[in-house]
């Protein structure tokens, strides 16, 4: 096949292509427009509705719409339930609070009453402490008392014994009650 | 043109008005997928729902907001109706984009008997609901009182040409963009016959992807636009004062 031949073909078939084109756009051989096959489409367009109209409006659309209004309600409620729940929540954490508020001032007034019993005891017990501390403090005085008289009346004795022995050892005679009384007022010199 | 042929499915006689056809087939798909698609895939009735289900919820949901958007709260009562109309024209625009299928919805026949029932049940709940006072919708009270007998008349024409747009309009986007893509299908194998081929296939392939694409949003808009329509006529019915 020579070039010419083809590019003679390959026109040919443009143009055969072309007049399909032509064909497609003329209205003589529309199909469309067979008014013998209107009754057939109409009839089976009609029977073709129908059917759908009953399967859509007996079936479909009721399942539809009741499927979609109890997706609506178990939000709504699921709504209103995850708010109960919040508050109750809420609720729940006021009541901690507060119970945690009132076991803290049950716990001070414990510790406040175990400290005033503490405080009370202590006070007995120190007054108590007191009072025997005196009183073993009066008794040691009195101790001391006696113990400073008799001291006192022992240097006496002795010093009359003393000044007796010391007069005998002189061959001085002196009677007893002489002595007595200056040795007494020499100590009460002495002591002042 | 051989795809938007009506002829019978068994054997080769005439097209009667109850033989089988291939028109029948494919409406009776689009039937079967909506079954599938509404009763199958809800059947579990899941309060969260399967991906099929929240499809048909999603296409429920899309028609029932437009519904009462457009029409108001009293066109509910109307909803199944139109989503029948919808439903039935996308799954026949888009089963028809599959090769080799029929697509009803590129008929005048098919399209003109929709067309007809929404022009005839709006008219019909139009005065039932209004009486004579549905008559209001053409007397444009707004407009100064000379030029409300012209407006009248125009309003008249354009409610009676409504029909005539609402369905060639589908139709006509059906065909044009099948028959588009033909067209290029008929390019597309040049290149077994001739070396300019080596060109013309690829731009022909190209073309019929792109216009593919483009029948695809077609496909849906074309659906969404005859449903919106079919609002807006029930709107004017239920509220007939501008």
């Amino acid at each position: 096949m020579s070039a010419e031949q083809a590019a003679e073909h390959a026109v040919e078939h443009v143009a055969d292509a072309a007049g399909h084109a032509a064909e497609a756009a003329g209205s003589g051989g529309m199909p469309q427009l067979d008014f013998a096959t209107f009754p057939n489409q109409i009839f089976w367009l009609v029977v073709a509705l129908v059917v759908l109209y009953f399967i859509l409006s007996r079936v479909a659309l009721p399942r539809i719409g009741s499927v979609l209004a109890e997706r609506t309600g178990t939000i709504t409620n699921d709504i209103a339930a995850a708010e109960t729940y919040k508050s109750q929540a809420a609720e729940a954490e006021a009541a901690y609070h507060k119970a945690l508020d009132d076991a803290r001032a049950a716990a001070a007034k414990v510790i406040d009453e175990a400290k005033a019993e503490i405080q009370k005891d202590l006070d007995v017990a120190i007054a108590k402490a007191d009072t025997e501390i005196a009183a073993r403090t009066a008794e040691s005085e009195v101790r001391i008392g006696e113990i400073r008289a008799s001291a006192a009346e022992a240097v006496s004795e002795v010093a009359k014994d003393t000044t007796k022995e010391i007069l005998a050892a002189f061959e001085v005679k002196a009677d007893a009650r002489s002595v007595t009384s200056a040795v007494t007022a020499a100590l009460k010199g002495g002591a002042a | 043109m051989d795809q938007f042929i009506v002829r019978p499915l068994f054997g080769d006689g005439d097209v009667g008005v109850f033989t089988i056809t291939n028109a029948t087939l494919w409406m009776a798909l689009s039937v079967l997928g909506i079954a599938l698609l509404f009763i199958v895939g809800t059947r579990g009735r899941a309060i969260v729902p399967t991906r099929v289900q929240s499809v048909a919820e999603l296409a429920y949901g899309f028609i029932h907001k437009m519904v009462e958007d457009v029409a108001g709260k009293d066109g509910l009562k109307f909803f199944p109706y139109i989503f029948t109309l919808f439903l039935f024209i996308v799954f026949s625009n888009f089963l028809g984009l599959l090769p080799k299928a029929f697509t009803p919805t590129s008929h005048i026949a098919v399209t003109a008997v929709l067309a007809v029932l929404v022009f005839l049940t709006v008219t019909i709940v139009g005065f039932v609901k209004n009486g004579a006072g549905f008559l209001s919708l053409f007397w444009v009270s707004s407009a100064p009182l000379a030029l409300r007998p012209v407006l009248a008349l125009i309003e008249v024409i354009s409610y009676f040409v409504r029909p005539v747009s609402h369905s060639i309009r589908l139709a006509g986007n059906m065909m044009a963009g099948h028959a588009v893509i033909k067209v290029f299908a008929a390019f597309a194998p040049l290149v077994l016959i001739s070396t300019i081929g080596i060109a013309v296939t690829p731009l022909s392939i190209l073309a019929i992807t792109a216009m593919y694409g483009l029948e695809i949003l077609v496909a849906f808009i074309q659906a969404y636009v005859f449903t919106i329509l079919t609002c807006v006529y029930l709107k004017d019915a239920l509220h007939p004062h501008h």
